[in-house]
């Protein structure tokens, strides 16, 4: 197990060099130049594309990017020049993190909640009802479900704020309005594994041997049916923490998400690399723990390892 | 009673063609799915709702008086009404002919990106669950790199070489699109390859091309019809998304996206200008939606013959 870890370790590295090496050029492949303001004068600019290292051959950028990176250092920003990379993320991800962590612990509880009583209850009204809330789910994008939640919820029933992030009453709409898609995608998926685990032997051996119906649920069936559900919650974790744009932008929070968009239209080399590089840890990490949580969750893995 | 004795009775002899032939017409796999399909009110009700929306895109347009970009100033915000039904954005072009206009632009991206992703997909996934090794292993760190660049930089780099415009977004997407389901396949190919029907054809010597065609594809195509009904939603929301930050297809053409992020501006004033795409978007995802999980459970081999 240990030995597997390692390997996998090594191998999460190796993508995210990868990863930075290949956006890293590819950035500078984009149309446009980062201070291309019609108000810089043309030596200010030129002076400022100097100090940030561009007359050098991009080679030696590369060695010198990669060389500061080692450090754990981001660089300046090449849009907000007084500000470094690190203290942007280091402002901006704590607001995302909040936001995806209540909208994540919203989204799995009831999400697993929801598949689970809907496959327990096959056919039957809760059933269809659990049903019907999926498919909702994954049908309505999140700007409008965000605009229709600010809507009713913030204009016209006046019940919670439309905007802003400043205490639990901020957080509700937004955390809803990004959980639901990820709600509706879990619930689908557990409902679906749930179906599938239960015609399977080892639940009629359960059955047979005089278990209750509940402890065959949470024992036997649950554990097994997860599988799936972790497989596709590693990706959305990395993707809902490091900050969504659209419901930051519609709730006006100050996330990572609408800087994550800004630089790239911005062509602000440093954000983007530091961004992409910061989603990256997150993403591979999230992969990571699946994987190995793989373990714990299937008992098959386990002897297999013993 | 009267005894029964040897020559009341007639030896009829057996008819064993009669016996072998089978009285019901047989059923492909397709004809049987669409038999099942059929049953399926709720998936049979989505393939409805998406007929009808496609043929409004196609022909829609063609027979309204109205352009989908002539502006007028009389009709600004016009509120749904029997010449214009359904209203009229903030410079007075005709909804109507707007939302089918871009009906044909979402739907085409959606049907587009997600049949090529599948495609390659399908091919590269096979490929790499089939042989494994060390072609398995560099396509998987592939794709885990793939799968960190923001799909913006790419869309970015993409518009800046095409243009802006359908086609560029449809690359832009297949770019890292395929990888979803290459993953997905690559797993089912890997397990199918282990079962006993893979192990007796190898055993009986047939060649590895044949296996692929005759054993394991037919054991995926339901899935991978599936699956692609289920991506097309994401690909139209991948779109909306582009378009609500402005990297969509250039004006005065138009997406469900487009029409949808320049309603929400008037919401509280015109509520219709977001409702009416906001709804389209929805039904037409409703409607995918009900058809994928109708498929999923018509070619599932395993329900065959349960109903």
């Amino acid at each position: 197990m240990t030995k597997y870890v390692i390997k996998r370790v090594i191998a999460a590295i190796l993508t995210l060099w990868a990863l930075v090496t290949i956006v890293f050029f590819l950035v500078r492949l984009m149309p446009g130049q980062p201070f291309t303001s019609p108000k810089l004068p043309p030596q200010v600019a030129q002076n400022l594309m100097k100090y940030y290292g561009f007359d050098k051959p991009l080679i030696v950028q590369y060695l010198q990017y990669m060389g500061n990176l080692l450090h754990g250092d981001f660089g300046f920003s090449m849009k907000y020049t007084n500000k470094t990379v690190n203290y942007i993320i280091g402002q901006t991800f704590p607001f995302s993190a909040d936001l995806g962590i209540r909208a994540l612990c919203l989204a799995i509880s009831f999400g697993l909640v929801l598949g689970i009583l809907a496959a327990r209850k096959r056919g039957t009204k809760i059933d269809f009802f659990c049903v019907i809330i999926a498919i909702v789910g994954t049908s309505i994008p999140d700007f409008i479900m965000g605009a229709l939640l600010q809507y009713f919820f913030g204009i016209k029933w006046g019940l919670l704020p439309v905007a802003q992030y400043k205490g639990f009453e901020y957080t509700i709409l937004p955390a809803t309005a990004l959980a639901f898609y990820t709600l509706a995608s879990v619930s689908r998926i557990m409902r679906a594994s749930m179906l599938e685990v239960t015609s399977q032997d080892y639940i009629k051996t359960a059955r047979s041997k005089g278990l209750s119906e509940l402890r065959i649920t949470a024992k036997h069936q649950i554990r097994n049916a997860i599988m799936p559900v972790m497989t596709m919650l590693g990706p959305t974790v990395a993707a809902v923490l490091t900050g969504t744009f659209v419901i930051e932008a519609i709730f006006a929070i100050p996330g990572m998400g609408k800087y994550y968009v800004q630089s790239v239209n911005d062509n602000d080399y440093s954000m983007i690399l530091g961004m992409t590089l910061f989603y990256g840890v997150f993403l591979v990490t999230a992969n990571l723990i699946v994987d190995i949580l793989y373990g714990f969750a299937d008992p098959r893995v386990r002897i297999g390892r013993k | 009673m009267t005894e029964l004795n040897k020559d009341m009775f007639v030896i009829k002899g057996k008819n064993i063609e009669k016996m072998e032939t089978i009285s019901r017409p047989s059923l492909s796999f397709w004809q049987d799915a669409w038999r099942r399909l059929r049953k399926n009110r709720a998936a049979f009700v989505g393939l409805c709702i998406l007929g009808v929306y496609v043929l409004l895109a196609i022909f829609a347009p063609i027979l309204s008086k109205y352009s989908f970009s002539a502006m007028s100033v009389a009709d600004q915000h016009a509120a749904p009404s029997l010449q214009h039904w359904f209203g009229c954005d903030s410079v007075g072009r005709d909804q109507w002919v707007r939302t089918w206009m871009g009906a044909r632009v979402s739907l085409s991206i959606g049907l587009f990106s997600a049949t090529i992703n599948m495609c390659v997909g399908a091919v590269i996934g096979g490929l790499c669950g089939f042989y494994g090794g060390k072609l398995d292993m560099i396509v998987m760190r592939i794709v885990d790199i793939l799968y960190g660049i923001p799909s913006l930089i790419i869309t970015m780099l993409v518009m800046l070489v095409l243009g802006k415009g359908v086609a560029p977004l449809i690359i832009a997407m297949c770019i890292v699109g395929w990888i979803g389901t290459c993953r997905f396949v690559r797993g089912e190919v890997y397990r199918l390859k282990e079962q006993d029907f893979v192990l007796a054809a190898k055993v009986l010597g047939v060649s590895d091309f044949a296996i692929i065609m005759k054993h394991i594809i037919p054991n995926i195509v339901g899935m991978l019809v599936t699956n692609l009904c289920m991506n097309i939603p994401h690909a139209i929301f991948q779109e909306a998304f582009l378009s609500y930050i402005g990297l969509g297809i250039a004006p005065p053409n138009c997406s469900w996206g487009i029409l949808a992020k320049e309603g929400i501006a008037y919401l509280r004033v015109h509520p219709h200008e977001v409702a009416i795409p906001a709804a389209i978007i929805c039904t037409t995802m409703l409607a995918l939606n009900l058809l994928g999980d109708g498929l999923r459970d018509a070619v599932d081999p395993k329900l065959r013959g349960t109903e």
